[in-house]
């Protein structure tokens, strides 16, 4: 029963993968104009406009160059930068393990961190601790990632002189240069995506918490915390591992803004830079990464709440 | 003519009381009572505020969003050089006035995404009542190209469609609500399906009623009220979502004003201390704020779960 669950659950993930992958080549093909005219501008010839469309594969269907281009992707061949011609899993290779790096970070300190909060915040409902943590996070979630970004900087870089308001790396740094210039990145990021995390955790024990087994507790007077931690907190696990989950997804569109914000030499800088030079290859190929990682991470979500559930584990 | 409008409020009074007495009766719905919280009464008053600044804020604002006023970048609110007292949040990277410029992105910032949910819900709930009426392939196919849609993180979209098509106003709108239309088209489509089972349809469809009419009568205005509420917080991903553009310098094109750009183009004066990036910032928020939390106030009063009474 669970196990056929979560192959159908992956199975699922393949397709819509497979389904990412036709949107990225559609809605990056759909030129208007053809690319061979517009890289040889002024000196095209009818000739060398043939020529041209072969080398690139334009003269093909669309569907012999969406396969072309699903072969290539598939093997780790990402095709060449159209601005410098330089080959693309070379411009990746470093990007992609800066941004794995700064997700990491923000991953580790940001689940405990939400975690405890939101439990505590279930923990003493109503009370103005209470209250001051759903407002901060309800505020949080409300404001775009570089409203807190600019206010972090404006605090710590601009008025306390703590941190650099730049994340620049040349890649030969010592260990305390290098958490220096990942600070600020990474504490907005926690903070953004922490917000989330606590207000789902909060929810999904108070949800819980509305059950008959723990009315039932409450009736026979258990202590509060012992119904929170050892009645609550299990049954909410569930919904907790799918928000972890599904937060460290939203972390997708959270590093393009601030790589974005602190200049951090990351794969989502790279992305924003090829959009901004309508460089294709570059732009399909981070598009791919980045959309590839949450379909992934979504997956594991419906996995682990699946997996977490009693009820499918065992069936009767 | 005075005449004519007194007979119109007569009548118009005769109707209401009709209704009232309809209201009276075992079986009429239950009132609806909006009861915000104070709260929700502030943020009430601050969007009104940000949307009559939208309808008037050009008018109003002393400077053009364009015009280069200030002889230097990033002056500060209170220069008491002369003229320069003037610019009541200081000027920005290229000296122009930040006040005027935050009146005009209004009508940018908040028209843009007003506009994008609002086409973002015509297309959702066409389509969504559309497909739980309809059901079979239909269904089907809208449903399986929604989900996949949805498994795209909407910036990565965002960026996609703009990689391909390049920066203008009518890009962005098209793709903010072709991104948000799909999770109304979930909303409406699930509505539609609840509203299809019940009894008053089935009713209706025995009497012999078409389609149209039962989509018009029974099932819209059914699914009007949990709709009206989740406009509030589509807007506010769409106001997120224009803005985030903006700032990646994939939006509104300069040099029209927008709050989003704004933050991006001041960024670099936070060091000397200029606060023209932070004036657009909080504009952004105190909106985003603002209606989510008439929505929490809304969605609080109509439900309130166990725990809360008991814990």
């Amino acid at each position: 029963m669970m196990m056929r669950m979560v192959w159908q659950r992956i199975g699922i993930g393949l397709a819509t993968l497979w389904v990412v992958s036709v949107i990225v080549f559609i809605a990056t093909s759909i030129l208007p104009g053809d690319v061979a005219s517009i890289i040889l501008g002024q000196s095209a010839t009818p000739e060398t406009l043939a020529a041209l469309r072969r080398e690139l594969g334009t003269d093909q269907p669309l569907v012999i160059q969406y396969l072309g281009w699903l072969g290539d992707m598939a093997t780790g061949d990402l095709g060449t930068s159209k601005a410098g011609g330089a080959a693309i899993s070379d411009l990746i290779g470093g990007r992609l393990g800066n941004t794995l790096m700064m997700a990491g970070f923000v991953a580790a300190i940001s689940i405990p961190i939400s975690i405890a909060l939101g439990l505590w915040a279930a923990m003493h409902p109503g009370t103005w601790l209470d209250r001051i943590v759903t407002f901060g996070t309800l505020a949080t979630i409300s404001v775009p990632e570089f409203f807190i970004a600019t206010i972090a900087v404006l605090i710590l870089a601009v008025h306390f002189h703590l941190l650099p308001s730049t994340a620049y790396m040349t890649g030969d740094e010592s260990l305390g240069q290098l958490l220096k210039a990942l600070a600020m990145p990474i504490i907005t990021l926690v903070i953004v995506v922490s917000a989330q995390m606590i207000r789902m955790t909060r929810a999904g024990i108070l949800n819980v918490m509305s059950s008959p087994y723990i009315e039932m507790a409450i009736l026979k007077g258990v202590p509060r915390r012992r119904i929170i931690l050892r009645h609550a907190f299990y049954n909410a696990i569930g919904p907790i591992v799918n928000v972890i989950a599904l937060n460290l997804a939203y972390l997708v569109s959270g590093v393009v803004i601030v790589e974005t914000i602190f200049s951090y030499p990351g794969l989502a800088k790279l992305m924003i830079d090829g959009v901004q030079t309508r460089d294709l290859p570059l732009v399909q190929a981070c598009a791919m990464i980045f959309c590839g990682t949450y379909v992934v991470l979504i997956l594991l979500a419906d996995i682990g709440s699946i997996v977490s559930n009693p009820r499918l584990r065992n069936p009767k | 003519m005075a005449e004519t409008v007194q007979v119109n409020k007569d009548k118009e009074e005769e109707v209401l009381a009709e209704l009232d007495s309809f209201a009276e009766l075992p079986d009429a719905p239950p009132k609806r009572k909006f009861r915000l919280s104070w709260v929700g009464w502030v943020a009430s008053g601050v969007v009104a505020f940000w949307l009559i600044i939208c309808l008037i804020g050009p008018s109003i604002a002393p400077f053009s969003e364009m015009d280069i006023e200030g002889d230097d970048s990033f002056l500060d609110a209170y220069t008491s050089e002369e003229g320069y007292g003037s610019f009541y949040l200081g000027t920005d990277y290229l000296g122009r006035d930040t006040f005027s410029r935050i009146l005009w992105g209004a009508r940018n910032t908040i028209g843009i995404s007003l506009a994008a949910t609002l086409l973002a819900y015509l297309m959702g709930i066409t389509l969504g009542i559309l497909a739980a009426v309809k059901g079979g392939w239909i269904d089907m196919g809208i449903s399986r190209l929604n989900d996949a849609i949805l498994a795209l993180p909407t910036i990565m979209m965002g960026l996609i469609v703009v990689a391909a098509l390049g920066t203008s106003i009518t890009v962005l709108i098209g793709t903010a609500a072709v991104i948000y239309a799909t999770s109304v088209f979930r909303i409406a489509r699930a509505l539609g399906l609840d509203i299809m089972v019940q009894d008053y349809v089935e009713a209706a469809q025995t009497r012999g009623e078409g389609i149209w009419w039962i989509i018009r009568a029974e099932v819209l205005p059914n699914a009007a009220m949990p709709l009206a509420t989740d406009f509030g917080l589509r807007l506010v991903f769409v106001v997120l979502f224009v803005s985030s553009m903006s700032f990646l310098g994939l939006g509104v094109p300069p040099p029209a004003a927008d709050w989003g750009s704004m933050v991006r183009e001041n960024l670099a004066g936070l060091t000397y201390g200029s606060w023209a990036a932070i004036w657009p910032a909080f504009s952004i928020a105190s909106f985003t704020i603002a209606v989510n939390l008439i929505v929490d106030d809304i969605s609080a009063k109509s439900g309130g779960s166990l725990a809360k009474k008991m814990v």
